[in-house]
């Protein structure tokens, strides 16, 4: 480790970027060639060939890859999370004994618990309402780009942006720098140490989120309310709905299946949630979640069988809603 | 779309305008704090707060010089991580939609037994957790895989290079890309499709005459949710990196100087908008085909 250090500072940046520009051009090339070439002989062959050749080429590499790369490793994680640290001995439920006896843990599974809870119905609230503003406006153009910005922006760097706005200055004589120090003193109330405090700091790490998933939801359930028959709208209109009955009436019901959408889809990515977290407080002062204690057990205190068990856990909670989406799945197709 | 037209102006109010506004300012303060910030000589970023700019403007580019330029003795500089940002992502958008054109196609105009429930394991597949692959993944790319004592895939001592990281990445693309992909191309008209084959096309010229050609709009709108979404991973690149920095991506090293008490704020801010711009610039340019992507992947019908 030292070792690689030292000989890395003395490389340039180009003797690094050097080897590594030749492998990416040759590995796009190469990919690129295989394909060219098995479409070229693939074409040329007879045509009892082509119908089972066709099933190598096109569909074959994919469902190797995710036989491969998703439904092994899935399974083998499953067999993983009943075996002890380095996956030599079976033992049995002890890691989810585990998971659900020691009081860090506990936290753990709580504050995922509160995130699922809250991220979710507040930032499609959140969404749904500025959805229906700007759809109140005659060029929401850039008002919803501002919101839906944060979508492009990493969870890394969100959290340093967040962290910055939580900065703690503990030297009262020194001017604050975090935006949140410095409003709490301008209303005279001497500002927490905010990311330390449990527990409002997850709450504050919980705002992040919300912050990054309320423009997708507004986004989504404004596309959904452009869907809305006018007709519909002008029909609530003259039976003298007022703007708040027409929009709790007909705008919210005739949306209802986009809304669940929208929760179950945050609601997915706010449980494997790792990197705001592991960003902005590295987990600790009561603020670990599922997804960051997992990383931690398997690659920091290298316990295969507990991060398994944690994982398989993540997946307990997400079955209910694979079960749902292929039910809707299954109905609409029947439907077509 | 007159009526349409008209409808909106008839709701349209000044108040919902005037509160969705303070909304979205709301909203940009805390990006629009951190870029000010990085413009700002290190000793006014820790010695006062960014909105004293306004009344007391300071500017430098220094704090991107020095992050970006000047590594230490046991860092590159961001420079060099940016680079690998790049290596990273492009094959990680490239393979996974090649191969997810290739067997959405397959599953959308391939008659064969099982296709429905392959389409079926596949969308229920979009939702698993990337944490349950990680452990026996890693474990692929270090150890190969052995059953007894046959071979199935051998060590290939790839660890540590940019190897590992693309095939995760395209493992985990893979079922959100053939899902939106087979959505939009069961929907070619299949006269379109049985014309050709009528016209001697084979199977691969079909392919590459027909499908691919009016395949480009859905292509462009996954490249982009798959591009913003490799550039901006931190779980794939850190797991698969396997901690060498010659390989690490622009967020692997940004949240290790979070966690680092030797970054000030200055090296920080500026940092961290390095490792924004580039999902910026993708995110206002194609903004409409990102919508169209995002719309396509959430609502159904």
């Amino acid at each position: 480790m030292i070792n690689t250090a030292f000989s890395l500072a003395r490389k340039t940046p180009w003797e690094v970027i050097f080897p590594n520009l030749i492998l990416l051009i040759v590995s796009l090339a190469a990919f690129a060639a295989v394909i060219y070439l098995v479409f070229l002989l693939a074409s040329r062959v007879n045509v009892r060939v082509q119908e089972w050749l066709k099933y190598a080429v096109f569909l074959a590499p994919a469902v190797l890859f995710l036989l491969i790369g998703l439904v092994y490793p899935t399974l083998r994680t499953l067999v993983m999370s009943f075996m002890n640290a380095d996956s030599t001995e079976f033992v049995g439920l002890d890691n989810y004994v585990w998971s659900f006896t020691i009081p860090e843990i506990l936290v753990v599974l709580r504050n995922t618990f509160v995130w699922v809870l809250f991220v979710p119905t507040l930032s499609t609230m959140l969404g749904l309402a500025i959805a229906y503003l700007t759809d109140r406006m005659k060029r929401p153009g850039v008002v919803k780009s501002l919101i839906f910005l944060p979508m492009a922006i990493s969870f890394v760097g969100a959290g340093v942006i967040w962290k910055f706005v939580y900065n703690f200055q503990p030297n009262l004589d020194k001017p604050d720098i975090g935006l949140f120090s410095a409003i709490s003193k301008a209303f005279g109330v001497n500002p927490p140490n905010w990311l330390l405090e449990a527990p409002g700091n997850t709450l504050l790490l919980i705002l992040v989120m919300i912050w990054i998933q309320t423009g997708f939801a507004m986004v989504v359930l404004s596309a959904a309310m452009k869907n809305v028959p006018d007709e519909v709208v002008e029909a609530a209109m003259l039976d003298g709905a007022g703007n708040w009955q027409r929009f709790v009436r007909v705008t919210v019901p005739m949306i209802r299946s986009t809304i669940i959408v929208v929760l179950t889809t945050t609601a997915i990515g706010t449980l494997k949630v790792f990197d705001i977290v592991r960003t902005m407080t590295g987990g600790n002062f009561e603020t670990n979640v599922i997804a960051n204690e997992m990383y931690s057990q398997s690659f920091r205190q290298m316990n295969y069988g507990q991060g398994s068990a944690l994982a398989v856990i993540l997946l307990v909670c997400v079955l209910p809603i694979i079960a749902y989406n292929i039910r809707q799945l299954r109905r609409e197709r029947a439907e077509r | 779309m007159s009526t349409r037209k008209k409808a909106k102006d008839i709701f349209a109010s000044p108040i919902a305008s005037a509160v969705a506004i303070i909304i979205a300012i709301l909203w940009t303060i805390p990006t629009f704090g951190l870029l000010v910030s990085s413009i700002r000589p290190e000793k006014d970023i820790n010695n006062s707060g960014w909105w004293t700019f306004f009344t007391n403007p300071s500017f430098t580019l220094e704090n991107y010089a020095q992050v970006l330029f000047q590594g230490s003795t046991t860092n590159p500089p961001l420079a060099q991580f940016f680079f690998n940002s790049f290596a990273l992502t492009i094959p990680a958008v490239v393979f996974p939609i090649t191969l997810a054109l290739f067997a959405a196609y397959a599953l959308a105009w391939f008659n064969f037994k099982g296709k429905d429930t392959i389409f079926f394991i596949i969308f229920g597949l979009q939702v698993v957790p990337l944490q349950l692959t990680l452990i026996p993944l890693l474990q692929l790319f270090s150890k190969g895989l052995v059953v007894g004592d046959t071979v199935i895939i051998p060590d290939l001592g790839i660890t540590g290079t940019f190897i590992p990281i693309w095939i995760a990445h395209t493992i985990f693309g893979l079922p959100l890309a053939i899902f939106l992909l087979h959505n939009f191309l069961s929907q070619i008209p299949r006269e379109l499709i049985e014309a050709a084959r009528v016209d001697g096309a084979n199977w691969f010229t079909l392919f590459s005459k027909i499908i691919l050609p009016l395949s480009v709009p859905a292509i462009a709108s996954f490249s982009i949710f798959q591009f913003l979404w490799v550039w901006n991973d931190l779980l794939v690149g850190l797991t698969f990196g396997g901690g060498v920095k010659q390989v690490a991506p622009l967020t692997v090293r940004i949240a290790e100087m979070v966690g680092s008490r030797g970054s000030g704020w200055e090296l920080l801010t500026a940092g961290a908008f390095v490792s924004m711009i580039v999902p910026l610039i993708v995110f206002f340019a194609l903004q409409r085909y990102f919508v169209r992507g995002l719309l396509a992947g959430s609502v159904k019908g």
